[in-house]
């Protein structure tokens, strides 16, 4: 028999899906039974809860992954953003849970929004979070997020056992509160699941992963310079971090979120509780006679000192405050002397 | 200069005709449906709170518009002109007109109901282009094999001796197809970060061993036919046909460079992408030398500048591919809107085009009807000009947000400086949608006669006769 793939489509075809399904057996198939089977969970991860696995199917079904990824790669633009990159053993509990519940798919391929991979170490409020999926644009200027309101209901009045959001003004319903239903608390339970295990080799951070390296070493002021090194500094930072709640103008949200300007610790000559505030967070303040429940993140855990210096000295010179600077010493100190929570 | 009319007939019996017509009119109405909800989608992006609600959402309407244009316009737009192509290069009849119906059936029915389970929320886990829930994706693959059954038996039955090269890039791709979307949805290979690499192997050979060999198998009958010579070479056909299966299959995982799956495997992939250019040479250089020349063919046609344009821009969009696999150009472009120009700059410049120059080829040879010159025309030129503002916007936008991005900038700088090359994706995207009324519109104009007519005209000139 002459072997001729010209005239014998026989021997054409075959060897053309023998060939593909041989390729593809060494570049998909072995490769992830292999992962499948060799990758363990990261140590220190959890299994999710019930109602988080609720949230992670609302979070497909309403296609979040199209916009968001969920993977930090080895980069210095991704780990100092989003902490650090990530490793297999983090997908490792991701599994189908019936024939017609398949593999969730979380790693994405587009950053439209930023990635969530350790979304609830950045921003670990529900009530941003709820917010956030009613109404992007009243907590960030200028996001082209879509709105969810369909997860909430408004309710004439909020009864016992619901929780009510605080929607400012251009945004609230006419009347009536704004109450999550089930799928926005599910959502959210998820969402604030996403934290990356730390790992062992990075111990030194506590909580959450990496500390962030600085691009200036000191960006601290001295008596000499003109403050502009830190104060770039302190404008990222604080636009990175900080203005998603206390807002770009450090006006705050009334009732949900405490401004910064004008604020009495933020201009209080002696910076103590406000570098203690940024390092360890703070969680149930009354502010001005209001009682703020959204808790506030232990920077700590993710800037360096030079970093919380910078957006501490631009919190106490920007919108209007004129309060004494601190140095990253000052930080440092602080820090050392350990977690007590402010109150 | 003039373009000359169509004043060949072709001598098809009048069941293949409405066949082809059949999968060609389906084809263009889900083109009409898939790009009116992309084109809805890029205007989100200028008014994030344009239509609330859950069906009309972005997250639910993105799969639904990409799903519909692979599915829904290109697969039966493709089959369509190869049910025409692998009969008439194996010079037999096509082996079963029924089982063709009968996929051209399933394939819409998997198409509506996949596009309505996606706007009620129920996906397969949002992986791209694998949203179908798998009862869906089932009957997509079983209209798949009932084609290459049909095909096959198609080949085998030819008057020819040698097999002409079109028809082992169309029925390769079917068997490649078929094997793919079994990989991808079997369950056993679905935990963790293994589904990743089932989805990037799948995402990446969806494009590169469907919508891919299916087109060019197509261009490598349409080009010569036009031109009335043969291809410049068939060496480097076949050359570029075991390299396109040898290399294309190695690189999915380039798709998710950086990430968490194995290093060896995204290397892998990386090599094979530059490898790429074999292929992609070989093919672009065939295509190019058989049109060396014909300049005065390129004039006259109205067909043969869609097919030029799908040849120029697989040459371009491939080499792109190419480039984005590298490592440090991966950092800058990699989940920025850059790719997005990427997929539509090889999806509808490549494949949307050269369908479109088979459509324009074929159909008024069949039906003997022919659409406004015109018209053509400014079908051409509203996708030409509407996809270079839509490329060209993505390509730069996303280029800037990529440099943001390693700047350290705050994120949402990144987006806010995107506003502009939005704008301009939705104001390229409605001159896209626009062409697509138009040719919708040609096809009608192209339509085969009915049963009901042609026997009108058969009863006519047997009256004459008989007067005579």
């Amino acid at each position: 028999m002459r072997l001729d793939f010209h005239e014998d489509h026989r021997l054409l075809f075959g060897t053309v899906l023998a060939g593909f399904v041989a390729l593809s057996v060494v570049v998909a198939v072995a490769p992830a039974a292999w992962l499948q089977r060799a990758v363990p969970p990261t140590p220190g991860s959890r299994p999710l809860t019930a109602l988080e696995q609720r949230g992670l199917d609302v979070y497909l079904s309403e296609g979040c992954v199209y916009c968001h990824t969920q993977q930090v790669r080895p980069l210095a633009q991704d780990t100092t953003r989003y902490g650090r990159a990530s490793i297999a053993g983090d997908y490792a509990r991701l599994r189908p849970t019936g024939p017609f519940h398949p593999t969730p798919r979380v790693l994405g391929t587009e950053r439209t929004g930023p990635d969530l991979s350790n979304i609830a170490a950045r921003q670990p409020s529900a009530v941003w979070h709820y917010l956030h999926l009613y109404q992007p644009r009243a907590v960030v200027q200028g996001s082209v997020m879509p709105s969810f309101p369909w997860l909430f209901e408004v309710r004439d009045s909020a009864s016992a056992g619901d929780s009510a959001i605080t929607v400012p003004a251009p945004y609230a319903p006419t009347g009536g509160v704004v109450v999550p239903r089930e799928s926005a608390r599910a959502l959210v339970a998820y969402l604030l699941a996403l934290r990356s295990a730390s790992l062992p080799s990075s111990s030194s951070a506590p909580a959450s992963g990496v500390v962030r390296e600085t691009a200036a070493p000191v960006a601290t002021p001295t008596s000499t310079d003109d403050g502009s090194a830190w104060r770039e500094q302190g404008a990222k930072v604080y636009a990175s971090n900080c203005a998603a709640c206390h807002q770009p103008l450090g006006t705050g949200l009334p009732g949900t979120f405490p401004p910064l300007a004008g604020d009495a610790m933020v201009t209080a000559a002696d910076p103590t509780r406000h570098i203690e505030t940024v390092l360890f967070g703070a969680s149930g303040s009354t502010i001005g006679g209001v009682r703020y429940t959204s808790p506030m993140p232990a920077w700590g855990a993710t800037l360096s000192d030079a970093d919380i210096a910078a957006v501490i000295n631009h919190e106490r010179s920007s919108w209007g405050n004129r309060a004494p600077l601190v140095s990253a010493a000052d930080v440092a100190t602080i820090r050392a002397q350990g977690g007590r929570r402010a109150q | 200069m003039a373009k000359s009319r169509v004043d060949e007939r072709y001598d098809t019996d009048q069941r293949l005709t409405r066949l082809v017509y059949a999968y060609l009119a389906t084809s263009a109405v889900w083109l009409l449906l898939g790009t009116l909800v992309g084109s809805y989608l890029s205007l989100k992006f200028i008014w994030p709170d344009l239509g609330v609600a859950p069906a009309l959402s972005f997250g639910r309407l993105r799969p639904v518009h990409v799903n519909l244009v692979f599915w829904g316009f290109a697969s039966p737009g493709m089959l369509g002109l190869a049910l025409w192509v692998v009969p008439r290069t194996c010079r037999t009849a096509l082996a079963s007109h029924r089982l063709a119906w009968i996929a051209l059936a399933l394939i819409n029915l998997s198409v509506l109901a996949g596009a309505l389970q996606l706007l009620s929320g129920i996906t397969n886990g949002a992986g791209e282009f694998r949203e179908f829930t798998w009862p869906v994706m089932g009957l997509f693959a079983i209209a798949l094999v009932l084609l290459t059954i049909t095909l096959y038996r198609t080949i085998a039955q030819r008057a020819t001796r040698e097999l002409y090269i079109s028809n082992w890039y169309i029925l390769a791709a079917l068997l490649w197809t078929i094997t793919l979307v079994v990989i991808a949805y079997v369950p056993w290979i679905q935990s963790g970060l293994a589904d990743t690499v089932v989805q990037g192997y799948y995402m990446h050979q969806g494009v590169g061993m469907w919508f891919t060999p299916m087109s060019l198998g197509l261009a490598y009958y349409f080009l010569p036919k036009l031109l009335n010579k043969p291809i410049y070479s068939y060496s480097l056909g076949v050359l570029a046909f075991w390299t396109q299966l040898l290399f294309y299959t190695m690189i999915g995982g380039h798709h998710f460079v950086f990430s968490p799956t194995p290093w060896l495997l995204q290397t892998v992939a990386i090599v094979f992408s530059v490898g790429m250019l074999v292929p992609v040479v070989a093919g672009t250089g065939n295509f190019l030398l058989t049109m060396r020349g014909s300049t005065r063919s390129f004039a006259r046609s109205y067909s043969l500048p869609f097919i030029l344009i799908g040849v120029v821009l697989y040459f371009v969009g491939s080499t792109q591919g190419t480039l984005e696999a590298l490592r440090s150009l991966n950092e800058l472009w990699h989940f920025t809107d850059f790719t997005v120009g990427h997929a539509h700059l090889t999806m509808y410049g490549f494949v949307a085009f050269l369908i479109w120059g088979g459509v324009y080829a074929l159909v008024p040879r069949l039906s003997g009807r022919e659409p406004s010159h015109g018209a053509i025309g400014l079908h051409f030129w509203l996708s030409v000009v509407g996809l270079t503002v839509y490329v060209g916007a993505l390509s730069i936008g996303g280029t800037l947000r990529g440099l943001s991005w390693l700047s350290g900038a705050p994120f949402i700088e990144s987006v806010q400086l995107m506003a502009p090359f939005w704008l301009g994706r939705a104001v390229g995207g409605g001159l896209m949608l626009a062409s697509h009324v138009v040719f919708a519109w040609n096809l009608w104009q192209m339509r085969p006669a009915t049963v009901r007519e042609v026997q009108a005209v058969t009863d006519v000139v047997a009256l004459e006769a008989h007067v005579a």
